[in-house]
Formats: C-alpha cells, structure tokens, sequence
C-alpha cells in the first residue's frame, strides 16, 4: 500500500468538520489550501429509498441477482445458437440467423452483467459521499534516503557503473536490436526499382490494345457506339504476374460522343478516334475509380469525393476537390480495326506524390 | 423537310444496322400494320409535343429515330414517359399505358428506324445465367453508381441511378441496350447478350438472398450505417451515461 501522509485521515465524511489541511514536507509539492472553496451549497444528503425501506432493499437485491442470472442465460443461449444454427456454405440466411443469435446472447450476457453491476453499486452498496484528501507528493526525508540507498546498493552489487564493457556492451546490443526491422519494412516497398517511375508508368504501350474489364477480349472502334461506355483494362493484363497493381494504375474509360460535342487542345488532336476517347479511371484527388459516366451531361463524377469531370473538355474538374484533370490516354486503331494505345499516359496517373511535378 | 430529315436518318439508321448487326439485340417480332397505325396514333396525341410529329426530337425532347422499340418498352412500361414534368430526370411513376398501347407505341417507334428490340424471353431467365460471371460484370460496369447490391446512389445536380430490386428482368435488360437518359448504353459488344442475363441472374440471387451481415439498413453503405450507428449506437450510449451517473432514488 502506498505510503500516505494525511496524518491518519484517510477517509473523511463531507458532513463532518474533520477537513483540516494539514501543511506538510515542502511547501513546493504539498498541498496549501489557501484557495480552499467554501461549500457552494451542495444539497444535504439525502438517503435513498432502498436505505429507508427493506421492501425496496430486497426488491432491489432482486432485480441485481435477477440480472446477474439473465447474463448466465445470455451465456448458455449463445452456445445453443452456436449448435441451433450451424452455418450452411449453400445458404447466406444461415450466416445471418448464426451472428444474430449468439450475438444476442453474448450481448445479454455482457449487458446484464454492466447493467447489474451497475445498479447494484448506486441501489445497495454504501453511499454516504466522503473526501479522500489529497497528500503530498514529494516522500518523507527517510523514504528518499533509503531509495537512494537501494540504488547505490544495486549499482555496486552489480557492477553496472564499474564494468563498464559489460553496461556499453549490452547498451550496443539494445540499439542494435531494432535495427532489422529497418530491412524488413524497406523489403514491402519495390525492389531495386525506382518508386517514382513505377508510379510515373503505367502497362500502357504504343500499340497495346485497348481490351474489356475483366475478360481481356479487344475493342473494335465500331463495338463502341455513340453513348456507350467501356470498362477497359490493357491486353495481358489478366495474365501479368502483379495483375492488381497494374490494374491500379491501367484501369481506363472509353467513352464515345459527337466529335462536335468535343473541345479538343491542338496538342491532343490525335489522341481520340472519331469522338471515341480514354481517360484514366484512378482520381487524381485520392485514387478512387472514377467511373459515374452521365452520357447526357458527359460528367464523369467520383463516387468518393464528388469530384466532377467535364469528358466534353478533356476531363477538366467542374466540381470537388480533384485539382488535376484526368490523364487521357491517346489512342488510334490498328490494321485490324480493333483500339490500341499510342503510347502511356503522358503524365503519371492517380494522386499527387512528391516527386510529382 | 423534317419528313426528309427522318427519312435520311432512318436510311443511315438502317445501313448502320445492317453493317453492324451485333448492337440490335433479338430482332423485333415483325408488327402488324395495325399495331404501328395504333401507336401512331397514340404517339401524335402523347409523345409528339416534345419528340415531335415525325419522332425527330425538339428542343424539349430528344429524336426517337433508331432508339428501337426496346427503349420504348422501358421508357414508357416503367412510366418514365410520358414525363410529368421538367427534372434533372423522368422519374419512375405508375405507368400511363396499357399493354398493348405500349407493345403498339413500341412497334410504331421501331418501324421508324431499326433500333434494339424488345429481347426474346431466353435472355431474360434468371435461372439459366451465371450468378458469379453476372457479379463480375456487374461490378465493373454497374456497381460505380447502381451500388454494388443493387441499391442505387446519387449522381450529378439532382440526378440519380434508381434502385434495381423489383424491376423486372425485361426492364434491366432494355436499359442495358437502350442507355436510358445519363445511363450509358452497354450494346450486346461491349456485354454480350448472354453476359446481360447473367447480371440479371445476379440480381435476382441478392434479391432473393438476404445479406449475411444482417439487417441491410437499404445496402447503402457507409451514410447509412454511420447514420445508425450515430443515432442510435450513440443514443445509447449517452442513456446509459445518464443513468450511471444520476443519483439512484
């Protein structure tokens, strides 16, 4: 038990006048109760009706039993349910009838118990307030002198600050114990790769074919007709051996309008087959697949942020808190009919890096 | 003039169809005469205000030369059209029309231009698709604004994409065909016939199937969820505080 300078008041009642404050050790940490508050006027203690009444009392005593034998119920139901209804692979009903009824039970048996507690502590335990008086924090002159004691008597016994090999020895090896965790987080980035040209490129080439999400089958220019939006992931990409990560920075929308609906910088002129333009589905705002393609309005919103596109003006944000246009991918078709890309996307796809320019 | 203006449409219409016969779904039963002077009829008294006398479009509406009788049947068999009035969109409302004077408003549309046509039952059976196959598709090319359980979601300046559970199989397919309004249009190239009855059968299993994590709060995601939660998770919370601290009687 800790050590305790109140001079013998451990627990006083706030109705009695044995609230003295005594000054004790040094004035810097002792308590000094010059600002002491006068009692603001809190009510007089009033005596609650289980104190008055045995009825009460006992019914109380009840109902916190009562509740304490709910929780034991709320324990056992939740292992019958567990065995009433086993999950069946076939029927996702099973799943449901499953979590909700043990999750009924164990919260019975949870709840019951808190609830019992609970009102067991404010109905029947003791309830006359008291104050337990603050005591000083600095220990007395005797406690500082053995503490001190015990500490020089442990520096010689064992030898810490004379062997002084040994104490840097093992200061050495503490420092160098985290160190492996250094490699191994570096080891979950990519490897002997640059990360900035990783997320600057993307499985886009010229000549890559422009191919539906998610069978891999390639886009004739003709499939692609006025108001039709295509879902489009590169060629090969099904079989690539990181195909998510590449699908996280390739994923496209092909859309299709009137080319007279188009404004078209003269820098881009080739980049769209007759009104049939790509743009990149990551969100240059935080990265979600921006795929909410109005074919009237010609918007494109994000579903995260509301971030909004403007197809007909090269995917300029309208709306929301994207600060970049979409990258546009150019494309053109190749001997077979069938889209292909002109090259990658001339600037990195997705959110803004540092190194991003 | 706009007689010749539609007869040059429905000719580029028509050749287009021909080179490209992929996009017309399901080939329209051939209509009777009688069923297209029908619809005529009915069109001139209740579409042509905005589409115009010869289904060319106004500055109110858009021309329905070549949008096939598919669009017609979900246009107007989910009473979106005709629309009760100006909006971000036709919203959905009891249908205006009988049967037949839809199956006759379509075939008169359909005999203006060949267009998607209203698909043969074979596409539309749910228990002959591909659930899974139907899910993947779904979710790249539908869940980004249907929700990925088919619960709807919002959209730009008051728009919105409704949600799928109790339409019928014959609606989720013409609107694939047709791109009603801001939907895109998904021709049978882009998701094969077949693909399209498996988004179906998709469809119908998480409709018929409750959700595995319990009550579904209307599969809206986390507003919903965190709503509930906010409500009713703190509401809880801020009751049992309450009542710990409140002196007992």
């Amino acid at each position: 038990m800790a050590q305790d300078d109140n001079g013998g008041h451990e627990l006083t009642t706030a109705n009695s006048s044995a609230v003295e404050h005594v000054r004790v050790g040094d004035p810097g940490t002792a308590v000094v109760p010059q600002d002491a508050v006068p009692n603001p006027g809190f009510p007089t203690h009033r005596p609650r009706i289980t104190d008055l009444d045995p009825k009460k009392q006992r019914r109380a005593e009840r109902v916190v039993y009562t509740l304490f034998y709910l929780s034991i119920v709320g324990s056992i139901w939740a292992i019958a349910a567990y065995m009433m209804f086993p999950i069946e692979s076939s029927d996702p009903g099973s799943v449901r009838l499953n979590t909700l009824f043990i999750g009924l039970g164990i919260a019975l048996a949870l709840l019951a118990i808190g609830i019992g507690a609970v009102h067991w502590g404010k109905a029947l335990m003791y309830e006359q307030e008291g104050i337990d008086l603050r005591h000083p924090v600095r220990a007395s002159e005797d406690t500082i002198e053995r503490a001190v004691e015990i500490f020089q008597e442990a520096d010689q016994e064992s030898g810490f600050s004379r062997r002084s090999v040994v104490r840097n020895s093992l200061i050495g090896a503490l420092i160098a114990f985290p160190l492996p965790a250094i490699v191994l987080f570096r080891g979950l980035g990519p490897q002997n790769q640059d990360p900035v040209a990783l997320l600057s490129h993307t499985m886009w080439k010229a000549g890559t074919r422009l191919t539906r999400d998610p069978e891999g089958t390639p886009i004739k220019a003709a499939d692609v007709t006025l108001g039709s939006a295509f879902h489009v992931i590169p060629e090969g990409l099904n079989e690539a051996p990181d195909r998510l990560e590449e699908k996280a920075k390739a994923a496209v929308l092909l859309m299709r309008l009137k080319p007279a609906d188009m404004f078209v910088s003269p820098a881009r002129r080739t980049w769209n087959y007759d009104g049939i333009v790509a743009y990149s589905k990551i969100c240059t705002h935080v990265g979600c697949p921006v795929a909410l393609y109005e074919q009237q309005t010609h918007h494109l919103l994000c579903p995260c942020h509301q971030s909004q596109f403007d197809i007909t003006h090269e995917a300029q944000v309208i709306f929301g808190p994207a600060k970049r246009p979409l990258p546009q991918l150019p494309i053109t078709v190749d001997a077979e009919g069938y889209l292909v890309a002109r090259s990658d996307f001339t600037e990195p796809v997705g959110p803004s890096f540092w190194e991003r320019n | 003039m706009i007689a010749l203006i539609a007869i040059g449409l429905s000719f580029t219409g028509g050749a287009y169809a021909a080179f490209n016969t992929s996009t017309a779904s399901a080939a329209p039963a051939a209509a009777s005469q009688q069923s297209v002077d029908q619809g005529k009829k009915l069109f001139m008294s209740n579409c042509a205000t905005c589409h115009g006398l010869s289904a060319s479009g106004t500055t109110n509406g858009p021309s329905l030369i070549g949008v096939g009788a598919a669009a017609v049947d979900f246009q107007v068999g989910t009473g979106r059209m005709p629309m009760a009035m100006n909006g971000p969109q036709a919203q959905q409302k009891p249908v205006q029309f009988t049967g037949s004077d839809i199956t006759a408003l379509a075939d008169y549309v359909a005999s203006l231009a060949p267009g998607p046509g209203i698909p043969n039952a074979s596409l539309l059976d749910a228990t002959q698709g591909n659930a899974a196959n139907g899910g993947a598709l779904f979710r790249t090319n539908c869940a980004m604004c249907h929700n990925v359980a088919g619960a709807g979601g919002a959209l730009t300046e008051g728009k919105f994409a409704p949600a799928l559970s109790g339409v019928s199989a014959q609606h989720i397919y013409e609107a694939m065909v047709t791109g009603p309004q801001n939907m895109p249009v998904f021709n049978d190239s882009n998701i094969s016939p077949s693909g399209k009855r498996d988004i179906i059968t998709y469809l119908t299993y998480i409709e018929k199937n409750p959700s595995p994590g319990g009550y579904a709060l209307g599969d809206l995601g986390p507003v919903a969820e965190g709503l509930f939660i906010w409500i009713f998770g703190l509401g809880a919370i801020i009751a049992l505080t309450v009542w710990i601290t409140a002196k007992s009687n």
